[in-house]
């Protein structure tokens, strides 16, 4: 499949890094010739420099034998506008444009509509749904779901005195009572993808998966009830400050903004009448502790420098707050941030990256091609739903008689919206909804793919 | 420096020689020539050893591989392929010195076509087949080769432009196509219709199939290497004609055959490298049949030559249907300064390239007017746009690198005390790829007179001609091997 990338800044190059390593044809454009050569030096890609929105730099790229176009430049304007303008020149070109401007948020469906565009994105809004998500289930480091949701899959950290330190998986089942299994453990930055044998220790991040109510269940086990915040301290007033406030709000939840810049706190309190905007440098521990840090369920540090968002997270758990979320700009750090006590870790750019290239597997949808992909571990593994159809191998086999490749782990079975967890004698059959864990080099297109050949 | 990345590329490049040393065996086996036969079963089972031990050693090698790294591996696997490729010469006994033995391979896998063997008729004809197919295999490149074939897995895989830039030559390399892998596959595919059609034109002219097979492989790779002691003197006017026309179009750059199969004709007939490709020989040609008034009996043989020679050392081809050492200077200055210009980027040709000749003259079009008007803001624009500066940076220096290395390797080369013109010009024709020069080394001429030391500094010019100097300068720098 032939994709066209438009604007190569901080999400066009991961954006080109993931669809680059799933193999596709992928032709760049950008106005720097300089950014166009680094980015042909680190990935099997071809560059294009021009204005993105000119029909003749647009022919030069091959605007129309190609499938995909993604609009990611810095300005929503030239976004569309090279979308449309490529939609002209070719009819049965997919589009996706990247659009930021919050004024743009509510209109998305028309604006779909109006210039023909296949998906819009919009990393902040994407980013803001996400905590979201996080803050109704707390206990969760990350929540990602498959098969319409029958399938969920999360990470969790094990601390010194949890129950799962020290615990051999094989008796996870009988010590929790519920049906769950570890799919990956992430030790000391490297990816495990365990067996039966395996013995978790303190500090592992696992990532588990399960049915909603067993998750439930191992998080009663464990001793965290689960009960979604109410108070939330927001530091920094970005977009997704914004965007998170208005969804918060709406839930009846008690939102603080902290913000340091006088004239946008005066921006938020205009936009968001209910929620309590405070001007104030968030960094500071004093003014954290003013507006009662110790007491909020959850602490969200979202201004744009990294680095303030690490060390205000760290200090929120050292002020023991249930639940911290860290916004990070820069997702390369992720490995190296995993042993510190942040929480759950956001990034923007990552979320944007992986909806597209859903969007761009889906639109791919041969027979057998994944269905969902969420990649877990810091992207060192990836979480992958099939449906076995007639070409699936030894349907109706049990599983303790096929021999999977290394590091691939079939952790979940769904058959008409029940969820199963594979052992031995478990087999699946046409219909079936598998998801598929594979961690390292291995990489899987199809169903086919797990097994040893 | 990714140690265990080099050696698997050497490794694979290896592999792939021992393939491409089976035909020659299959044709000295069909011949009953039992020495070369023994010697191409010992060196392709040599050859797949170390290829073998070469890859076991790399395993788990990490993808890390930038430009360094592409220089490097690209100087070192011609080296390596070289070494291996001239034990059949020393195993058959055919050319038993080694340093004989390594020009010749070398010769061969650069497309230079200079050999030291005084009468190739007495070859076998299965050492004659892979002098020939040596220069195929090296005309279009055995790393973009390797690149067509080998799989290359999602991430990281942009270090193959680091490879493609270093093998193919011309001032700006890029793919044509987004994935290094059609792109490789794509000029390979025209590579062996253009071969496989030349060949097709020569065997209806009634060359033998053997011959056709290895004038082909030659002109293809603008090699140069003949299995007649005469060169192409001694075939009919009509095969010579084919040969002129194939090695004109071996000279072209590939991409323009692409977009004319992509239907994009205006691209192709305003290409500026292209006009001066043509103009160039078409000048050249004028002028030298102007010239040799008088020196051949009808105008028509005079034409024939005299588009023979030019298109032969424009392409770097370096065949000839006459002994042009015997022409009056003016032709041969022709020559000498063809020799320089060489064909046009991403073709099989050597030289300094149609295309980098054109920047810097448009480069110093635009110094003389700056001197003359300080404030005026000029741009150098080919095929209607503009050239990064780096680029032009990029030619001076290589302009500045190809004259130190010339005035060194003569300097060298006059320590065996041949005439200047025969040191001069074996240097210019070695380092050009083009094969004969003038003088002792001439048409009729070969190299087998100098000393071992001129021969490595010969190999040394040849493959730093073919790889466009960078990838050998890159091997002899401290830097390139420093920790950090």
């Amino acid at each position: 499949m032939k994709i066209l990338i438009a604007g190569n800044g901080k999400v066009g190059i991961t954006l080109t890094r993931h669809l680059s390593a799933e193999g596709y044809d992928l032709t760049l454009i950008d106005l720097r010739p300089q950014v166009l050569e680094t980015c042909m030096e680190s990935f099997d890609v071809m560059g294009i420099a021009g204005n993105c929105a000119s029909m003749d730099t647009l022919r030069e790229a091959g605007v129309n034998e190609a499938d995909l176009l993604i609009a990611m430049t810095g300005y929503d304007e030239l976004n569309l506008l090279c979308c449309m303008t490529a939609h002209f020149m070719n009819p049965k070109l997919h589009t996706i444009a990247r659009i930021k401007n919050p004024e743009y948020a509510s209109q998305f469906m028309s604006m779909r509509q109006a210039f023909a565009l296949s998906m819009i994105v919009n990393p902040d809004f994407m980013a803001a749904r996400e905590i979201n998500r996080l803050l109704k289930y707390p206990g969760f480091l990350k929540r990602d779901t498959f098969a319409r949701g029958n399938v969920e899959i999360v990470e969790l950290k094990i601390n010194e005195d949890s129950k799962l330190s020290g615990l051999v998986l094989h008796r996870l089942g009988q010590v929790f009572r519920c049906q769950i299994l570890v799919c990956a453990v992430l030790r000391n930055g490297e990816v495990v993808i365990p067996s039966g044998n395996f013995t978790l220790s303190s500090g592992d991040r696992i990532f588990v998966t399960g049915s909603q109510e067993n998750l439930t269940i191992l998080l009663h086990g464990l001793g965290v009830i689960p009960h979604p915040a109410k108070r939330v301290l927001i530091a920094g007033g970005s977009r997704i400050s914004n965007y998170l406030a208005t969804i918060l709000l709406k839930t009846n939840m008690s939102v603080h903004i902290i913000e340091s810049d006088e004239k946008r706190c005066r921006e938020l309190s205009a936009l968001l009448p209910n929620a309590t905007v405070v001007h104030g440098d968030a960094s500071d521990q004093n003014l954290l502790n003013r507006e009662g840090l110790s007491n909020c369920d959850a602490f969200v540090t979202m201004t744009g420098v990294d680095e303030a968002n690490i060390i205000m997270s760290l200090y929120g758990s050292h002020c023991k707050v249930p639940q911290i979320i860290t916004k990070l700009g820069r997702a390369e750090n992720m490995q190296l941030l995993s042993s510190l006590p942040i929480g759950s870790i956001i990034s923007p750019r990552e979320l944007c990256c992986n909806a597209i290239v859903r969007y761009v597997r889906a639109m791919q949808n041969l027979v057998g091609a994944a269905v969902t992909v969420h990649s877990v571990a810091d992207g060192q593994a990836e979480a992958i739903e099939f449906i076995a159809d007639e070409n699936t191998p030894h349907c109706n086999e049990p599983l303790k008689t096929l021999k999977f490749k290394k590091n691939v782990l079939l952790a979940g079975i769904t058959r008409k919206g029940r969820t199963e967890i594979p052992s031995g004698d478990s087999r699946y059959q046409i219909g079936d909804s598998l998801v598929v864990v594979s961690a390292g080099e291995v990489i899987i297109r199809q169903l086919g793919d797990i097994f040893e050949l | 420096m990714n140690y265990k990345m080099l050696s698997r590329i050497n490794g694979e490049i290896l592999l792939m020689e021992a393939v491409f040393m089976i035909p020659p065996l299959i044709i000295s086996l069909h011949d009953g020539e039992h020495k070369a036969a023994t010697a191409f079963f010992y060196t392709i089972g040599i050859t797949i050893l170390v290829a073998l031990l070469l890859i076991a050693i790399s395993r788990r090698a990490h993808r890390r591989f930038y430009a360094r790294e592409g220089l490097v591996s690209t100087a070192i696997c011609w080296i390596v392929m070289s070494l291996l490729g001239c034990l059949p010469f020393c195993i058959s006994g055919e050319i038993p010195n080694f340093v004989d033995a390594f020009f010749e391979i070398v010769s061969g896998f650069t497309t230079t076509g200079a050999s030291i063997v005084p009468n190739v008729e007495v070859l076998s004809r299965g050492i004659l087949f892979w002098r020939s197919f040596s220069h195929w295999v090296g005309g279009m490149g055995v790393l973009v080769f390797l690149l067509a074939i080998v799989p290359t897995s999602g991430r990281d895989s942009g270090f193959t432009l680091h490879i493609l830039r270093a093998e193919s030559p011309g001032p700006s390399v890029g793919k044509i196509v987004p994935k290094m892998k059609e792109t490789a596959k794509i000029l390979y595919i025209l590579y062996v219709i253009l071969t496989v059609a030349n060949i097709g034109f020569l065997m209806a002219g009634g060359m033998p199939v053997f011959d056709s097979f290895c004038t082909a492989f030659g002109t293809a790779g603008t090699g140069g290497f003949g299995v007649k002691a005469d060169s192409i003197a001694g075939y009919s006017p009509y095969l010579q004609n084919v040969t002129t026309v194939f090695m004109i179009l071996f000279g072209v750059n590939f991409s323009c055959y692409y977009l004319l199969i992509l239907k994009k004709f205006t691209a192709v007939l305003f290409d500026e490298e292209l006009h001066m490709y043509l103009g160039i020989i078409l000048g050249s040609v004028l002028l030298i049949t102007w010239n040799l008034h008088g020196f051949y009996p009808t105008i028509e043989e005079t034409l024939r030559h005299s588009f023979f020679q030019v298109g032969s050392i424009i392409t770097t081809t370096g065949y000839a249907t006459t002994d042009f050492d015997k022409w009056p200077s003016f032709s041969k200055a022709i020559l000498l300064a063809l020799m320089v210009i060489g064909a046009s980027a991403g073709s099989t040709g050597g030289g300094l390239k149609c295309a980098r000749f054109l920047l810097l003259m448009k480069g110093l079009h635009r110094n003389i007017r700056h001197v003359l008007n300080p404030q005026r803001v000029q741009l150098v624009r080919v095929n209607g746009h503009t050239v990064d500066e780096q680029v032009i940076t990029n030619t001076n220096s290589y302009l500045a690198a190809y004259m130190v290395i010339i005035i060194v390797s003569t300097l060298i080369l006059s320590l065996d005390e041949f005439s200047f013109e025969t040191n001069f010009s074996a240097v210019l024709c070695t380092f050009n790829n083009i094969g004969p020069g003038f003088g002792l080394v001439g048409p009729t001429g070969n190299f087998s007179q100098y000393s071992s030391l001129s021969k490595l500094i010969i190999c040394f010019n040849m493959l730093a001609g073919r790889l466009e100097i960078f990838p050998m300068l890159a091997l002899c720098s401290r830097s390139t091997w420093k920790r950090l």
